[in-house]
Protein backbone atom coordinates (compact mmCIF):
# COMPACT_ATOMS: atom_id res chain seq x y z
CA UNK A 1 0.00 0.00 0.00
CA UNK A 2 2.79 2.63 0.90
CA UNK A 3 5.27 1.28 -1.66
CA UNK A 4 2.69 1.81 -4.07
CA UNK A 5 1.66 5.38 -3.09
CA UNK A 6 5.41 5.66 -2.68
CA UNK A 7 6.03 4.62 -6.51
CA UNK A 8 3.04 7.36 -7.39
CA UNK A 9 4.88 9.54 -6.60
CA UNK A 10 6.79 11.83 -9.41
CA UNK A 11 10.29 12.99 -9.73
CA UNK A 12 13.52 12.46 -8.58
CA UNK A 13 14.17 10.78 -5.25
CA UNK A 14 14.63 14.30 -2.64
CA UNK A 15 11.02 15.58 -4.66
CA UNK A 16 9.72 12.20 -3.57
CA UNK A 17 10.74 12.53 -0.07
CA UNK A 18 9.92 16.04 0.48
CA UNK A 19 6.31 14.73 -0.79
CA UNK A 20 5.86 11.83 1.09
CA UNK A 21 6.84 14.27 3.95
CA UNK A 22 4.11 17.01 2.69
CA UNK A 23 1.75 14.35 3.07
CA UNK A 24 2.42 12.85 6.00
CA UNK A 25 2.39 16.31 8.17
CA UNK A 26 -1.33 16.79 6.09
CA UNK A 27 -2.32 13.59 7.24
CA UNK A 28 -1.65 14.98 10.92
CA UNK A 29 -2.92 17.88 10.82
CA UNK A 30 -6.43 16.76 9.34
CA UNK A 31 -6.22 13.84 12.10
CA UNK A 32 -5.55 16.25 15.20
CA UNK A 33 -8.02 18.91 13.87
CA UNK A 34 -11.15 17.17 12.76
CA UNK A 35 -10.69 13.73 13.36
CA UNK A 36 -9.21 13.51 16.41
CA UNK A 37 -11.88 15.96 18.44
CA UNK A 38 -14.28 14.01 16.62
CA UNK A 39 -13.37 10.71 17.69
CA UNK A 40 -13.26 12.19 21.33
CA UNK A 41 -16.79 12.78 21.47
CA UNK A 42 -17.30 9.15 20.96
CA UNK A 43 -15.27 7.49 23.57
CA UNK A 44 -15.66 8.38 27.22
CA UNK A 45 -12.62 6.88 28.04
CA UNK A 46 -11.99 9.92 31.16
CA UNK A 47 -14.44 10.19 33.87
CA UNK A 48 -13.73 12.44 37.09
CA UNK A 49 -16.34 12.02 38.95
CA UNK A 50 -17.86 9.93 41.76
CA UNK A 51 -21.27 8.27 41.02
CA UNK A 52 -22.08 8.97 37.63
CA UNK A 53 -22.49 5.54 35.54
CA UNK B 1 -2.56 -8.77 -0.44
CA UNK B 2 -1.48 -10.26 3.21
CA UNK B 3 1.39 -6.91 2.94
CA UNK B 4 -1.32 -4.75 2.63
CA UNK B 5 -3.33 -5.98 5.34
CA UNK B 6 -0.25 -5.67 7.30
CA UNK B 7 0.28 -2.41 6.46
CA UNK B 8 -3.23 -1.20 7.03
CA UNK B 9 -3.22 -3.34 11.01
CA UNK B 10 -0.11 -1.30 11.45
CA UNK B 11 -2.24 2.09 10.64
CA UNK B 12 -4.55 1.74 12.44
CA UNK B 13 -2.18 0.56 15.92
CA UNK B 14 0.03 3.62 14.87
CA UNK B 15 -3.48 5.91 14.59
CA UNK B 16 -4.79 4.80 18.31
CA UNK B 17 -1.37 5.51 19.80
CA UNK B 18 -1.51 9.23 17.86
CA UNK B 19 -5.20 9.80 19.56
CA UNK B 20 -3.94 8.78 22.81
CA UNK B 21 -1.02 11.49 22.67
CA UNK B 22 -3.01 13.80 21.14
CA UNK B 23 -5.86 13.55 23.97
CA UNK B 24 -3.44 12.84 26.86
CA UNK B 25 -0.83 15.78 25.84
CA UNK B 26 -1.47 17.42 22.83
CA UNK B 27 -4.86 18.74 23.45
CA UNK B 28 -4.60 18.44 27.13
CA UNK B 29 -1.76 21.19 26.86
CA UNK B 30 -4.34 23.19 24.12
CA UNK B 31 -7.30 23.06 26.67
CA UNK B 32 -4.86 24.06 30.05
CA UNK B 33 -3.84 27.20 28.18
CA UNK B 34 -7.77 27.90 27.22
CA UNK B 35 -9.01 27.26 30.45
CA UNK B 36 -6.25 29.26 32.16
CA UNK B 37 -6.95 32.44 29.78
CA UNK B 38 -10.47 31.91 30.32
CA UNK B 39 -10.25 31.77 34.09
CA UNK B 40 -7.93 35.20 34.17
CA UNK B 41 -10.85 37.04 32.59
CA UNK B 42 -13.76 36.03 34.70
CA UNK B 43 -11.53 36.55 37.49
CA UNK B 44 -10.53 39.95 36.22
CA UNK B 45 -14.26 41.15 35.25
CA UNK B 46 -15.29 40.54 38.96
CA UNK B 47 -12.40 42.54 40.44
CA UNK B 48 -13.46 45.25 37.83
CA UNK B 49 -16.93 45.19 38.25
CA UNK B 50 -16.38 45.56 42.35
CA UNK B 51 -13.79 48.55 41.67
CA UNK B 52 -17.09 50.31 40.02
CA UNK B 53 -19.11 49.46 42.27
CA UNK B 54 -17.12 50.22 45.13
CA UNK B 55 -16.03 54.16 43.22
CA UNK B 56 -20.30 54.47 42.72
CA UNK B 57 -20.41 54.14 46.37
CA UNK B 58 -17.94 56.54 47.42
CA UNK B 59 -19.07 58.96 44.99
CA UNK B 60 -22.44 58.84 46.61
CA UNK B 61 -21.36 59.03 49.94
CA UNK B 62 -19.11 61.64 49.42
CA UNK B 63 -19.80 63.20 53.11
CA UNK B 64 -19.86 60.43 55.20
CA UNK B 65 -16.31 59.98 56.50
CA UNK B 66 -15.04 56.25 56.04
CA UNK B 67 -13.91 54.58 58.67
CA UNK B 68 -10.75 54.09 59.68
CA UNK B 69 -8.67 52.18 56.85
CA UNK B 70 -9.19 48.66 57.15
CA UNK B 71 -5.79 46.66 57.89
CA UNK B 72 -5.99 43.26 55.50
CA UNK B 73 -5.64 40.22 57.80
CA UNK B 74 -6.97 42.03 60.88
CA UNK B 75 -10.57 42.08 59.96
CA UNK B 76 -13.08 39.97 60.64
CA UNK B 77 -15.85 40.05 57.91
CA UNK B 78 -18.00 37.92 59.22
CA UNK B 79 -19.90 34.81 57.89
CA UNK B 80 -19.20 34.64 54.36
CA UNK B 81 -21.37 35.32 51.67
CA UNK B 82 -22.92 32.59 50.11
CA UNK B 83 -24.32 32.28 46.28
CA UNK B 84 -27.17 31.12 44.95
CA UNK B 85 -26.07 27.96 42.50
CA UNK B 86 -26.17 28.98 39.50
CA UNK B 87 -27.72 27.25 36.03
CA UNK B 88 -26.26 24.55 34.54
CA UNK B 89 -22.63 25.34 32.78
CA UNK B 90 -22.60 28.43 34.40
CA UNK B 91 -19.22 29.55 35.63
CA UNK B 92 -19.24 31.10 39.08
CA UNK B 93 -16.06 30.69 40.63
CA UNK B 94 -12.45 30.54 39.99
CA UNK B 95 -9.90 28.18 41.99
CA UNK B 96 -6.60 28.75 42.72
CA UNK B 97 -4.17 25.88 44.00
CA UNK B 98 -0.15 27.46 44.49
CA UNK B 99 0.52 23.76 44.88
CA UNK B 100 -0.36 22.99 41.95
CA UNK B 101 1.43 25.54 39.87
CA UNK B 102 1.56 29.80 40.77
CA UNK B 103 -0.15 30.21 37.31
CA UNK B 104 -2.72 27.76 38.14
CA UNK B 105 -6.34 28.71 37.95
CA UNK B 106 -9.58 27.01 36.43
CA UNK B 107 -13.12 27.79 36.30
CA UNK B 108 -15.49 26.47 38.19
CA UNK B 109 -18.96 25.70 36.70
CA UNK B 110 -22.21 24.11 37.86
CA UNK B 111 -22.63 20.65 37.00
CA UNK B 112 -20.09 17.69 36.01
CA UNK B 113 -20.96 17.05 32.81
CA UNK B 114 -19.22 16.98 29.59
CA UNK B 115 -20.28 20.31 29.06
CA UNK B 116 -18.35 21.62 31.75
CA UNK B 117 -14.98 19.16 32.29
CA UNK B 118 -14.26 18.78 28.63
CA UNK B 119 -15.11 22.68 27.92
CA UNK B 120 -12.29 25.17 26.50
CA UNK B 121 -13.30 27.71 29.09
CA UNK B 122 -14.73 25.83 31.79
CA UNK B 123 -12.90 22.85 33.23
CA UNK B 124 -14.07 22.05 37.19
CA UNK B 125 -17.29 21.05 37.59
CA UNK B 126 -19.62 21.52 40.94
CA UNK B 127 -22.12 18.38 42.24
CA UNK B 128 -25.07 19.97 41.78
CA UNK B 129 -26.55 18.84 45.19
CA UNK B 130 -23.48 19.65 46.91
CA UNK B 131 -23.07 23.33 48.67
CA UNK B 132 -21.77 26.30 47.45
CA UNK B 133 -18.10 28.18 48.58
CA UNK B 134 -18.22 29.46 52.28
CA UNK B 135 -21.34 27.66 53.19
CA UNK B 136 -21.66 24.88 55.89
CA UNK B 137 -21.16 21.21 54.38
CA UNK B 138 -19.04 20.53 50.94
CA UNK B 139 -18.28 22.32 48.69
CA UNK B 140 -18.15 19.59 45.84
CA UNK B 141 -15.94 19.95 42.72
CA UNK B 142 -14.98 17.09 40.09
CA UNK B 143 -11.92 17.89 37.20
CA UNK B 144 -10.05 15.48 34.98
CA UNK B 145 -6.52 14.31 36.13
CA UNK B 146 -5.55 13.87 32.54
CA UNK B 147 -6.55 14.91 29.43
CA UNK B 148 -9.08 18.11 28.80
CA UNK B 149 -6.86 20.35 30.37
CA UNK B 150 -5.84 18.13 33.35
CA UNK B 151 -7.55 20.27 36.02
CA UNK B 152 -6.27 18.03 38.98
CA UNK B 153 -3.01 16.41 37.31
CA UNK B 154 -1.36 17.15 40.51
CA UNK B 155 -3.98 16.70 43.23
CA UNK B 156 -1.80 13.67 44.68
CA UNK B 157 0.89 16.54 45.61
CA UNK B 158 -1.59 18.33 47.66
CA UNK B 159 0.38 18.77 51.50
CA UNK B 160 -1.33 19.56 54.68
CA UNK B 161 -2.22 22.69 55.01
CA UNK B 162 -1.82 23.88 51.31
CA UNK B 163 -3.83 26.94 50.08
CA UNK B 164 -7.21 26.55 48.51
CA UNK B 165 -8.59 29.22 47.41
CA UNK B 166 -11.94 29.95 45.47
CA UNK B 167 -12.49 33.41 44.06
CA UNK B 168 -16.69 34.38 43.24
CA UNK B 169 -17.85 37.76 42.49
CA UNK B 170 -18.52 38.13 46.33
CA UNK B 171 -14.86 37.48 47.29
CA UNK B 172 -12.13 35.24 48.44
CA UNK B 173 -12.87 31.94 49.99
CA UNK B 174 -9.95 30.21 51.56
CA UNK B 175 -9.93 26.59 52.25
CA UNK B 176 -7.02 23.92 53.95
CA UNK B 177 -5.69 21.11 52.42
CA UNK B 178 -6.25 18.24 55.37
CA UNK B 179 -6.24 15.45 54.03
CA UNK B 180 -6.82 12.55 50.96
CA UNK B 181 -8.38 9.51 50.39
CA UNK B 182 -9.11 7.22 47.29
CA UNK B 183 -12.14 5.02 46.23
CA UNK B 184 -14.33 3.76 44.06
CA UNK B 185 -16.35 5.64 41.63
CA UNK B 186 -19.25 4.81 42.94
CA UNK B 187 -18.86 5.96 47.18
CA UNK B 188 -20.60 9.25 46.63
CA UNK B 189 -20.79 9.28 50.03
CA UNK B 190 -17.55 11.63 49.43
CA UNK B 191 -19.50 14.51 49.09
CA UNK B 192 -21.88 14.38 51.32
CA UNK B 193 -22.42 17.72 53.69
CA UNK B 194 -20.26 15.71 56.28
CA UNK B 195 -18.27 13.52 54.07
CA UNK B 196 -18.80 9.79 54.38
CA UNK B 197 -21.51 10.66 57.21
CA UNK B 198 -24.66 11.38 54.82
CA UNK B 199 -27.24 11.16 58.07
CA UNK B 200 -24.71 13.81 60.00
CA UNK B 201 -25.89 17.29 60.08
CA UNK B 202 -22.93 19.69 59.23
CA UNK B 203 -21.10 21.89 61.10
CA UNK B 204 -18.23 22.65 59.05
CA UNK B 205 -17.28 24.21 55.82
CA UNK B 206 -15.69 21.91 53.68
CA UNK B 207 -13.87 21.99 50.02
CA UNK B 208 -13.42 18.09 48.44
CA UNK B 209 -11.76 17.74 44.95
CA UNK B 210 -12.85 15.09 43.57
CA UNK B 211 -10.67 13.19 40.36
CA UNK B 212 -9.44 10.17 38.83
CA UNK B 213 -6.37 7.76 40.29
CA UNK B 214 -4.46 6.00 39.20
CA UNK B 215 -3.20 8.80 36.60
CA UNK B 216 -3.95 8.21 33.05
CA UNK B 217 -6.72 5.93 34.41
CA UNK B 218 -10.52 5.70 35.98
CA UNK B 219 -10.32 2.95 37.79
CA UNK B 220 -10.66 4.73 41.06
CA UNK B 221 -11.35 8.43 42.35
CA UNK B 222 -8.56 10.16 44.33
CA UNK B 223 -11.02 12.81 46.72
CA UNK B 224 -8.59 15.72 48.67
CA UNK B 225 -10.47 17.68 51.55
CA UNK B 226 -9.65 20.88 52.55
CA UNK B 227 -11.36 22.75 55.82
CA UNK B 228 -12.23 26.71 55.05
CA UNK B 229 -10.22 29.28 57.19
CA UNK B 230 -11.51 32.51 55.95
CA UNK B 231 -13.22 34.67 53.85
CA UNK B 232 -12.74 38.54 52.50
CA UNK B 233 -15.09 40.33 50.15
CA UNK B 234 -13.25 41.48 47.03
CA UNK B 235 -13.54 44.93 48.12
CA UNK B 236 -10.93 43.98 51.01
CA UNK B 237 -8.39 42.26 48.00
CA UNK B 238 -7.13 39.28 47.42
CA UNK B 239 -5.68 37.46 50.54
CA UNK B 240 -1.64 38.37 50.75
CA UNK B 241 -0.51 34.98 49.05
CA UNK B 242 -2.72 34.87 46.44
CA UNK B 243 -2.79 38.73 45.52
CA UNK B 244 0.81 38.35 43.14
CA UNK B 245 -1.22 35.99 41.37
CA UNK B 246 -4.02 38.18 40.60
CA UNK B 247 -1.62 40.67 39.52
CA UNK B 248 0.10 38.28 38.01
CA UNK B 249 -2.81 37.50 35.60
CA UNK B 250 -4.18 41.44 35.32
CA UNK B 251 -0.70 41.38 33.72
CA UNK B 252 -0.76 38.69 31.44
Amino acid sequence: MYLALWRVLPGPLWLRILLALLLLVGALYALATWVFPWVDTLVNNQEATVGSP
Amino acid sequence: MIGVLGELLITAGVLVMLFLGWQLWWNDAIMANEQSDAASEISQDWIEQDRLAQAELEASATAEPEETAETPGATDYGDPIVAAAPGNATAFAVLYVPRFGAEYHRTVAEGTGHDVLNSTRLGIGHYPDTQMPGEVGNFAVAAHRSAYGGGMHLINELQLGDAIYVQTADGYYTYRYRDMEYVDPSVVGVIAPVPNAPDAAAVDRIITLTSCNPLYSTAERIIAYGVFESWQPTSAGAPADLAPIIAAQAAG
